[in-house]
């Protein structure tokens, strides 16, 4: 299960956060997080409801400042870089949100294709076949003229990894990816992640409590509670979940069952 | 029962629920399980009407940088339009400009010509008591083209258009469209305020032109059957009663109002809360914005052009 998930090179840290707090105006949702994402992790984001891990993911990805702290990608502090840098980092990031976010006015294929038009020069006829190839790897091929109000909540999703796939990215994000998704979809999806860390070494940083994929294909992790408002655990899940001391981390991981 | 498990605690009474059904006991158990929240962080809002008053004006206050900061970016995706160099779908743009212009003829139509019909009609009443009938050639002329044409258009606009944009965006915020934009490095204002702001600014004076003509057309029909006055005197008078000043003074109005529009319309979608009920509210305040908006800019651009001698 987790034995492929061994990384035989030694870990490199590829994002670093340091002494972060985060917070809406005074009040104050999570503070003193620090920890490494490594090169080629499949890093969990995990805690109660509310404790703050979709607003970590938004930091992550750019959307939001933190109120202190640094992150750092492969040694490039972000939120110190000018806009265009940041554009640039922002380009090797692919993000899946939570309900897709699909661009309701345009196709799959559009949806699919508009990084690849804006950041690329291959031609009209050169992201046609991108696109389709990036949507068969989800699983819908054929689907390159509906529009998101067309398709269901579980394809919605599996487009929007699509698109968060189009530019080969280096770091995909998932904001609860199996919100949603039957059993045997889940899986797939655990298996597609697993199979693009594996071949094109994109480190993967997902927000679940779907305890299943956590221990299927996690390999670190931050613990964030939503008591204390800061970080309690971090490491291997399937360690925590054994040998972790607080007693929260290891309740959550077991389903309450210590 | 929940009262009486909080006094006792608060007191450190020991609290034995022994003698309660089985049924009511877990039930009990399961409500006091989590702890309650203590600080949510949400502000408790005042109970006494001249604080509120206050709070309102300090919320109105702290929301002028935000409009201004929106501001600021709306002209540089423009400059950025002019270099040639905005980051915008070409498809997007002429959706938009349809949507904005020709479909909003028939509206435009109507109440240009209804307000054309009140001019001439409110107008040759009174002219008619000096014989001065064929003035209301002039009246229709210069009221529609220096003034109403362009304010029924812009209010019209604002209702259609600042009302769609606010939805359109606001529903896109609701969904995290456009948090998906900006992982990708597009900037919002350029992909979608840009083609917005310059389809406005495109028809709205089209529109203006358009409206001023109807009304001129109204107000001959009622000249024509009702106050003796001929088609050819009609146009004559009209003709000698404007000049390029009206026209201008009317499209430079027609003009700012459709940025004052698209920049109402998308600041309050942009702006626009993470419920259904934010969207309601986005689309109600671009409403009203706008037309504040368009009446403050039509008073100061009369003065303006009273002072300019045009």
């Amino acid at each position: 299960m987790n034995e492929a998930a061994k990384n035989i090179s030694p870990a490199r840290a590829h994002i670093t956060l340091s002494d972060i707090t985060m917070a809406y105006g005074d009040f104050i949702i999570q503070r003193d997080l620090s920890f490494d994402i490594n090169h080629e992790d499949i890093f969990i984001i995990m805690g109660g409801s509310g404790c703050g891990k979709s607003t970590l993911l938004k930091h992550l990805i750019g959307l939001m400042a933190p109120a202190k702290g640094d992150i750092d990608y492969d040694g490039i502090n972000f939120w110190k870089s000018t806009p265009e840098e940041q554009d640039k980092l922002k380009h090797r990031f692919g993000v899946l949100f939570q309900s897709g976010a699909l661009w309701s006015s345009q196709t799959l294929a559009e949806n699919v294709a508009l990084s690849i038009v804006e950041y690329t020069d291959l031609n009209t006829k050169q992201i046609s076949e991108v696109v389709s190839y990036k949507l068969a790897l989800v699983g819908l091929a054929g689907y390159e003229d509906f529009y998101p109000s067309e398709i269901s909540g579980g394809m919605q999703k599996r487009a929007g990894l699509a698109r968060a796939m189009a530019l080969d990215p280096e770091i995909l994000f998932f904001d609860e990816p199996s919100a949603g998704l039957d059993p045997i979809s889940a899986r797939r999806l655990d298996e597609l992640i697993l199979e693009l860390r594996d071949s094109l070494k994109t480190t993967v940083v997902v927000v679940t409590h779907e305890l299943a994929s956590i221990f299927d294909i996690g390999n670190n992790s931050v613990f964030l509670d939503g008591e204390t408002k800061t970080m309690i655990a971090t490491g291997d899940p399937n360690k925590l979940r054994t040998d972790c001391p607080d007693e929260k981390v290891r309740e959550f991981l077991n389903r309450g069952k210590i | 029962m929940l009262n009486v498990i909080e006094l006792s605690s608060h007191a450190s009474i020991k609290l034995d629920l022994a003698g309660l059904p089985e049924g009511v006991r877990r039930l009990l158990v399961l409500a006091t399980a989590v702890p309650q929240v203590k600080d949510t962080g949400r502000k408790q809002g005042s109970k006494n009407k001249l604080e509120k008053i206050g709070e309102d004006a300090l919320d109105f206050m702290r929301g002028a940088p935000a409009a201004l900061h929106f501001l600021g970016e709306a002209t540089l995706a423009l400059v950025q339009f002019f270099k040639g160099k905005a980051q915008y779908r070409k498809s997007d743009l002429f959706l938009i400009l349809q949507d904005v212009g020709p479909s909003a003829l028939p509206i435009v139509t109507l109440i240009s010509f209804l307000v054309g019909l009140i001019l001439a009609y409110m107008g040759a009443v009174q002219l008619q008591q000096f014989g001065a009938q064929i003035f209301i050639a002039d009246l229709v002329g210069i009221g529609m083209v220096r003034e109403m044409a362009g304010l029924m258009t812009g209010i019209i606009m604002a209702g259609r258009s600042g009302a769609a944009f606010a939805a359109q965006l606001g529903t896109m915020q609701v969904n995290e469209e456009i948090d998906a934009l900006k992982t990708l490095g597009i900037s919002p204002m350029e992909y979608l305020v840009l083609p917005r702001m310059l389809a406005l600014i495109m028809m709205v004076p089209l529109l203006t032109l358009y409206g001023s003509i109807v009304g001129m057309i109204a107000g001959m029909v009622i000249a024509v059957s009702a106050f003796d006055v001929t088609v050819f005197e009609y146009y004559n008078q009209t003709i000698r009663a404007l000049d390029m000043r009206q026209v201008f003074v009317g499209l430079s109005k027609a003009t700012v109002y459709g940025v004052l529009i698209a920049y109402s319309g998308c600041l309050r979608g942009m702006q626009c809360g993470r419920s259904a009920s934010a969207v309601g509210e986005a689309t109600t305040s671009a409403v009203v914005t706008s037309i504040v908006l368009i009446v403050l800019a039509a008073s100061i651009l009369t003065i303006v052009f009273q002072a300019l001698g045009i």
